[in-house]
């Protein structure tokens, strides 16, 4: 197994990306467990920051224990909590904690987590985080001042290829290729031909995709996502197949749906790899590397 | 024009209590045209008050005034005798014209009746939407006459966000994504080019706050 993550996305085998959520308080025993159980099994584990704009521990800190467990954190860095010298701050501190691997993001809004009366602070977006993270390898900060030591990051972002509609979308993707990011996960696909075709796009730049797979557990969550997350579009035969399966069995049919899509992605050779998202069920993660065949 | 929004007759109540002489000033400027703090919302103010003075068996008198403007001294200057008839004085105008009349009579209690809102437009009859942030250095060249800044929830200087749906934003389906709505009017003129490129991070240090602007003639005098 290649030692880092960059390694593994340079090494041009099928790369696997697995997602932590720090939990809401100081007990991390379940975490820790979570990532006990995939820090071996997959090239990189997201740790996300504040996701959907709920309090939580910081991203920097769990990234931290990943690495002092022999792990491989990637660093969500969003732009909704901290103006540039905060994000500036926290990615050398990040640097110096042995974090490497960032993903820039915009962050959802304030208003759609725990904290609604909050400072909504964007004064990044991704791009212009991706550009400050190459900015800080260059040895210099925004303010233009020299650092005493650069930093270091395999740096990448997010591109949602069922977006509508896609045309500022693939512009922003563009851009955030301009600004330096490496690699993309994507916003979860189900629709295996759109993604063919957007792969079609996007290999025409030098950067390595990782096709996001969330996993199903009903068909009720299958529809509430097409009725409500953007740029999550899950076909009908998906959701067919979801709810046809016998009472108790869903999760299985769901693990054995991501499982069969990984292993199309990876034998069809459609993108470089999948960043598996069991949004709460991380403990099926290995169960989901089974049904595909990773392990 | 700035926009506002009239306070809840409770908090202006509460604000008042304890004072039986009170001035209420309108403003015929923004303010009367967003139908909040003109002349006609001022007589309406103080036939609220009155009424609910009377419920409680309370004893107050209302003066009434509604100036040109309250954010030029001249059209203050002519509240100068009047004003001292009153214990308080609350103003309907926006926020900068309350602090301005609270300026020039500093002995006064000067309340305010309105919360402000933003700088916007008529869209239709009573209806108005913010279209600036005043954040002093204009992007709108680059944006085909769409701001960013006000019309993106985030702000976002580089494309929509991963939120977006349908040309929706993701705070609310009611508002338009600003990156698809800008997308579509540079499309339609040719001009995509302009927004290829990456567009810096904005200078903050240009909105000095408070702001304060001097014309080029007067800066002598100063």
């Amino acid at each position: 197994m290649p030692k880092s993550f960059k390694e593994a996305l340079e090494s041009g085998k099928f790369v696997v990306t697995a997602e932590v959520g720090p939990p809401k308080g100081t007990d991390i025993e379940e975490m820790l467990h979570h990532i006990d159980l995939l820090k071996d099994k997959v090239d990189g584990l997201n740790v996300t920051d504040n996701q959907s704009s709920v309090m939580r521990l910081s991203s920097i800190s769990v990234s931290h224990i990943i690495r002092e467990k022999g792990g491989e954190p990637i660093l969500q860095m969003t732009c909704r909590d901290r103006n540039r010298l905060a994000l500036e701050s926290d990615l050398i501190s990040a640097n110096i904690l042995g974090v490497d691997n960032v993903l820039c993001l915009t962050g959802d809004y304030i208003t759609m987590g725990d904290h609604v009366e909050a400072m909504p602070v964007f004064d990044l977006d991704s791009v212009l985080l991706l550009k400050t993270v190459r900015l800080l390898e260059s040895g210099k900060d925004s303010g233009g001042n020299e650092l005493k030591g650069s930093a270091r990051f395999c740096a990448g972002a997010i591109v949602t290829p069922e977006a509508n509609p896609i045309e500022p979308q693939l512009l922003k993707f563009e851009k955030k290729i301009k600004a330096g990011a490496e690699f993309f996960q994507t916003q979860a696909i189900y629709d295996l031909d759109n993604f063919k075709k957007f792969m079609r796009y996007a290999r025409q730049f030098n950067v390595k995709i990782l096709a996001g797979i969330v996993l199903l557990v009903s068909a009720g969550m299958a529809r509430y996502m097409n009725a409500n997350v953007p740029g999550i579009f899950v076909p009908k035969a998906l959701i067919d197949e979801m709810a046809g399966t016998e009472k108790g069995k869903a999760l299985e049919k769901g693990i054995e749906i991501a499982g069969r899509m990984i292993k199309t992605l990876k034998d069809e050779n459609i993108c470089d790899g999948v960043h598996i998202m069991a949004i709460g069920k991380e403990g099926k993660v290995p169960d989901i590397l089974a049904a595909a065949g990773l392990v | 024009m700035i926009v506002a929004d009239r306070k809840p007759l409770e908090q202006i109540s509460s604000m008042i209590e304890g004072n039986n002489k009170i001035l209420i000033v309108g403003c015929g400027e923004c303010v009367s045209v967003c139908m909040v703090g003109g002349e006609k919302e001022v007589e309406i103010l103080a036939s609220q008050l009155r009424m609910a003075a009377g419920k409680e068996g309370k004893k107050i008198e209302i003066g009434e005034a509604t100036l040109e403007r309250q954010c030029d001294k001249e059209y203050l200057e002519l509240l100068k005798d009047r004003i001292e008839n009153y214990d308080v004085v609350v103003s309907m105008a926006c926020g900068a014209g309350v602090q301005f009349l609270a300026e020039m009579y500093d002995h006064k209690i000067v309340l305010p009746a309105t919360n402000t809102r933003f700088i916007g437009v008529t869209e239709g009859e009573g209806v108005w939407a913010e279209r600036c942030r005043a954040c002093s250095d204009c992007v709108l060249a680059e944006t085909g006459g769409i701001c960013p800044v006000t019309i993106c929830a985030k702000g976002l200087l580089n494309g929509p966000c991963g939120g977006t749906n349908d040309g929706k934003c993701e705070v609310s389906k009611e508002k338009d994504c600003a990156w698809t709505l800008i997308y579509n009017r540079l499309n339609k003129l040719g001009r995509l080019d302009s927004i290829r490129e990456i567009f810096p991070a904005k200078k903050y240090n240009v909105q000095t706050r408070p702001g304060r602007r001097i014309h080029e003639a007067f800066k002598e005098k100063e």
